[in-house]
Parts: structure tokens; C-alpha cells; sequence
């Protein structure tokens, strides 16, 4: 690789890496949910760059489209329709025995992705250098999801359509409330 | 100098490489900065020719004054520079200040991946007429108009103003509903050409016939979700002066309030050149291959070039068009056409076509005139089914009202029984 393109590559890496984790802290210390929820649409802006700079392209705008364009809209739709008032009532973690524990969790997961860092990768997952390149070329950008996705992994997409499903029946379920409360 | 002209327009080998290294990144900043020229100062000839088709269409002059109308961009331009930049009370200013921004940016981006002309030999090599030709151009473009929303519900949030919230809300709603028809009617021509690359859907039409016969009622969900999708009548919900003021722009003023009017009308270059390349060939020059597989030449690019921006100015003048012919819908009427019509029609469709392709890959047919005249054949006959049978006194009718013979026969005695009554009473 010429040390140009690789320091091209570091730069946009970390550019994109810092963008995201500012945005995600950003995203959990706000007080206002519309401007919380700007910053995790900022937070998915960079994964989206950081998955286009791992060639996955298609992953890459599939999150702008469904997560920023789609999710997240109707996200602000419902926080401006909804007058959620004063934030110090909406938190989840309220007393400081609760934050603790949230920082211990943090700390936990810390560690596990250190931990996960010096191991070695098992040798399934490791690909040759220009295997995604190939990938496209053969498949072109929506084939290379799409073929192990609907060929390999059928059951447990259709599984987890399934799973989807049950959630939005729930919801429905949920939204219209028991059949006293409407007696 | 002229040398290089002269070079330049001149038959190349068509197995020419394209530009690469230090020169690929210099052509592509000059096309960044010529698209970027061409498409503002477009846009702002785009609203002198808004104005003017609105006046022929309504029988008047239109600007007429500043250098016979043709310098009116010009002072419209000037005047929004010197406006005065109001901030209201109670505005949460900075989402005030960057919803304008976000909502010019997407319209602007989505240019980078639209291919707009035949590629240009050099002595560098050849010159693919498109800043990136990404491997999922049609998808990123899918995901930054989906993006434009934000602008606009942000700018109706953070007004400070219930009309201006109003407008953003019924957007966002508008624009999720369309959003999913306008990508789902692109399915059937995404199946035909195999790739979501926008050169390659455009070399598709050029061996297979253009897709507005292929696909005539991808084509018409397509259209008419770009018009919901940019906000334009009968679909301007969003902005309806008649009840929202202005709707989600009505506390903005001189530049930030131009910038909206720029994002409409760069959505609606867009998503014009979107049905041009989607629907009928894009640049390609029609009855030759020459521009496809060359010798290419500059010449041709140049001629490409200009059948691109004929067929898009052809649409923007149905934007326009339609503007002056429609009236408004109501907004359970645009609900329910998106999500009770469109949709299942979309869906039926696209396993409808998969159906039929997948019949004609059986029967060993190859794309070529037999393929398309078959599925041309189908589209007329669903055309005729959807806008002749099912559609009679349900959707297109509610925007003058219902009316049957027998009630047009009621009225006509009326009006008679009046003249009689008239005649007798002189």
C-alpha cells in the first residue's frame, strides 16, 4: 500500500471515528430531546462514512436511508408532537446508586472490547486484502448483501422479519390500550 | 491552446483508460466547481422561468422590467443579499440558522452521482461525465433526498411559530409516505437493469428500450411521488399559503429564507434528472451506440450533454405545468392516496414485473425488441385497467367533485327551469 493512501485511509479513519464518539457523547448529555436526537443522526452520518471507507457501501447508505432518513425522522416527528416536559423527569438514571451501576456496565464493556482487541481473529473471518474489491466486481454492490443473505442466512432473516412483525403487533397492541379503559 | 481544443473534440480510442492520480483529482474538483456554477446560476434562471410560464399560462406579462425581465434573478438575488436577517423571539437559534443549510445541502449533493453526458476523451484519458460514480449512485441519491426533511421540520420546530410547526409537521409526514413509493417504484427498473449504478440502468435503456415503456406505471408512482417528495402543487401541504401563512418558512427572511426556495428548486432539478435517467435514457444519444462504447469524441459528449438537459428541462416544465393546472389536495386526500393507493398498487406491481420477468428468463427471451414489446404490451393494458377502470369517480375525480349523469342531467333542468323562470317573469 503507498504511504500516501494509507495515511488518506488513517486520517479519514480517525476524522470520523472522533466525529462519531463527540456526537454520541453530545447525544446522551443533552437535556432537549430534539437536539439529543440531532446528534445521534450526526453520530450515524460518521459510521455511515466509516462503513463506505471499510467498502461496504451499500451498508454505508442503507444507514443514512433507513436509520437518518426514516428512523430518526419520525423520531422527531413524535418528540415535537409530544410535550415531554421538564428533561430531569425523563431520565432513566435518576438517583446515583443508578449511575454507578450505569458506569460500572460502561467500565465492563470497556474492558471486554480491550480484552477482545489482543485476541487473535479466528480464521474464518479473515479475508484476503482485496476481497471485498472482488465481492464487487462479482456482485456488484447490493449482490454482495444480498446473495449470502437470501442464500446462506434465509432462515434467520425470515426469523427475524418474524421478529419485527411481533414488534409492530405489540405496538398496535399496546397503543390501543386494554378493553376497560376504553369501556 | 487551440490545439488542445481542437484535441480534445477529436474521435479517441474507445478502450481509453480513465483519468487517474493527480489528474483525476483535478478533473474532479473542475467538475465539482462547473456543476456546482451551472446548477446555482440554472436555479436562478429556474425562477425567472417559473415566473414567466406561470404568467403565459395565466394570460400576462410576468417580469417585464429589469432588462426586459431577463436580469430579474439578478435583482431578486441582490435584494435577498441586502435584506435585513430578522430573528423572532423565543427561536431556538441555532437549529434556526442551520435548518435552511440542511435543507440546501441534500438537494446540492445528490448531483454528485447523477451521470449528465457521453465520456470525454483527453490525452489523460477519458473523463466519465459524473463527479463519482459510486457502486450505489441510485441508493445514495434515495438516502440524501430522504435527508432534505430534516431541513424543513427543523426550520418548522425551531420557529417559535404554530403555523410554522404545523407546515414542518405535515412535511415530514409527507415526505416519509412518497419516500416509500418513489423507492419502491424504482424496484421494477432496478430488477430490469440489474445493478443500482445510474451509468448502468442508463446502458440498460439503451439495448432494452427506455423504461417508461418498460415500466409506464413505475413511471407515473415515480412522478408523482417526486412532486409530494419536493413539495410542489398539488402537493405543497407543507407551505399552503392559504392556510399555514407560508408554512415551515414563515419566520425566515432574505438569504436563509432564498436558501429554502433554492432547496425546492434544486429538489426539483433532481428529481428531474432522476426521471430523465430513470425513465427515458438519460444522456444517452438516441439510435447510435457510438456514445456508449465509442470511439468517443467531445462532440458527442457535448450533444449527450444537451439531450440531458432538454428532457430535464422538458420535466421542469411540468413542474411548472402542473402547478397552474392542479389544484391542491387535502391533506386525508394526499394520505390516503400515498398509503391506500400508491403503496399496495407499488407492491403489486413490482411482484407483477418480477413475475413477468422471471417468465420471460424461462421462456430463454433475451432483452432486446421482443422483450420489450412484451412488457411494453403489459404496461398499456395495466394503464388502461388503472386509469380507465378502477380509477372512474374515485381519486383523480374528488378534485372537482363526484358527479354522475343522472346529477348533470338534475342540474341541467335546473339551470333550464331558471331561464324559463327568467324569460317568464319578463
Amino acid at each position: 500500500m503507498e504511504p500516501h493512501y494509507a495515511l488518506f485511509y488513517v486520517f479519514h479513519f480517525y476524522l470520523f471515528g472522533v466525529i462519531a464518539l463527540a456526537s454520541a457523547i453530545a447525544f446522551v448529555t443533552r437535556k432537549s430531546p430534539v437536539a439529543a436526537a440531532l446528534w445521534l443522526v450526526n453520530t450515524m452520518f460518521s459510521l455511515a462514512a466509516l462503513y463506505v471507507m471499510l467498502d461496504a457501501q451499500f451498508i454505508g447508505v442503507m444507514q443514512v436511508l433507513v436509520y437518518a432518513g426514516a428512523i430518526m425522522v419520525v423520531f422527531l416527528f413524535v418528540v415535537m408532537l409530544l410535550n415531554l416536559g421538564d428533561p430531569s423527569e425523563l431520565a432513566d438514571a435518576r438517583g446515583k446508586g443508578w449511575k454507578f451501576a450505569a458506569g460500572l456496565v460502561g467500565l465492563g464493556l470497556l474492558s471486554e472490547i480491550m480484552v477482545i482487541l489482543r485476541t487473535r481473529l479466528p480464521q474464518q473471518l479473515i479475508v484476503p486484502r482485496d476481497f471485498n474489491e472482488q465481492q464487487l466486481q462479482k456482485l456488484n454492490a447490493v449482490g454482495t448483501i444480498a446473495a449470502p443473505l437470501f442464500k446462506d442466512y434465509l432462515l434467520a432473516f425470515e426469523l427475524t422479519s418474524v421478529l419485527l412483525l411481533v414488534a409492530i403487533a405489540g405496538a398496535v397492541v399496546l397503543a390501543r390500550g386494554r378493553p376497560e379503559d376504553a369501556r | 491552446m487551440s490545439h488542445t481544443c481542437l484535441a480534445l473534440l477529436q474521435a479517441a480510442d474507445p478502450n481509453l483508460p480513465p483519468v487517474s492520480g493527480m489528474a483525476f483529482y483535478l478533473f474532479t474538483i473542475l467538475k465539482m466547481i462547473v456543476i456546482f456554477t451551472i446548477y446555482m446560476v440554472g436555479i436562478a434562471m429556474l425562477t425567472l422561468a417559473e415566473r414567466k410560464i406561470s404568467a403565459w399560462i395565466q394570460d400576462r406579462h410576468g417580469p417585464n422590467r429589469v432588462g426586459k425581465g431577463w436580469l430579474q434573478p439578478a435583482a431578486d438575488g441582490l435584494k435577498n443579499f441586502m435584506k435585513e436577517e430578522t430573528m423572532p423571539g423565543g427561536v431556538n437559534k441555532p437549529l434556526f440558522v442551520l435548518a435552511p443549510i440542511l435543507s440546501f445541502i441534500p438537494a446540492l449533493t445528490a448531483w454528485c452521482v447523477i451521470p449528465f453526458g457521453a465520456p470525454i476523451p483527453t490525452r489523460w484519458g477519458r473523463i466519465d461525465l459524473v463527479v463519482a460514480d459510486l457502486p450505489v449512485g441510485f441508493l445514495f441519491i434515495l438516502a440524501l433526498t430522504s435527508l432534505g426533511v430534516y431541513g424543513i421540520v427543523l426550520a418548522g420546530w425551531s420557529s417559535n411559530n404554530k403555523y410554522a410547526l404545523l407546515g414542518g409537521l405535515r412535511s415530514s409526514a409527507q415526505m416519509i409516505s412518497y419516500e416509500i413509493s418513489m423507492g419502491m417504484s424504482t424496484i421494477p427498473v432496478l430488477l430490469l437493469a440489474g445493478n443500482v449504478s445510474l451509468n448502468t440502468i442508463i446502458n440498460q435503456q439503451v439495448w432494452g428500450g427506455w423504461n417508461v415503456i418498460n415500466l409506464t406505471v413505475a413511471f407515473f408512482i415515480f412522478m408523482v411521488a417526486a412532486f409530494a417528495e419536493t413539495n410542489r402543487l398539488p402537493f405543497d401541504l407543507p407551505e399552503a399559503e392559504s392556510e399555514l401563512i407560508a408554512g415551515y418558512h414563515t419566520e425566515y427572511s432574505a438569504m436563509k429564507f432564498s436558501l429554502f426556495f433554492i432547496a425546492e428548486y434544486g429538489g426539483m432539478v433532481t428529481a428531474s434528472a432522476l426521471m430523465a435517467t430513470l425513465f427515458f435514457g438519460g444522456w444517452d444519444v438516441p439510435f447510435t451506440a457510438r456514445d456508449n462504447i465509442g470511439p468517443y469524441s467531445g462532440w458527442l459528449s457535448l450533444l449527450s450533454i444537451g439531450i440531458m438537459l432538454a428532457k430535464m428541462l422538458f420535466f421542469i416544465f411540468l413542474f411548472m405545468w402542473v402547478r397552474w393546472t392542479l389544484p391542491r389536495f387535502r391533506y386525508d386526500q394526499l394520505m390516503s392516496l400515498g398509503w391506500k393507493f400508491m403503496l399496495p398498487l407499488v407492491l403489486v406491481y413490482i411482484v407483477l414485473i418480477a413475475a413477468v420477468m422471471l417468465g420471460l428468463s424461462a421462456a430463454g427471451k433475451r432483452p432486446g425488441l421482443m422483450y420489450a414489446s412484451i412488457l411494453g404490451s403489459i404496461n398499456i393494458a395495466l394503464v388502461i385497467i388503472l386509469f380507465v377502470i378502477f380509477d372512474r369517480g374515485r381519486l383523480i375525480s374528488p378534485a372537482y367533485g363526484r358527479m354522475d349523469q343522472r346529477e348533470i342531467d338534475r342540474l341541467r333542468r335546473i339551470d333550464r327551469r331558471r331561464i324559463l323562470a327568467a324569460e317568464a317573469g319578463r
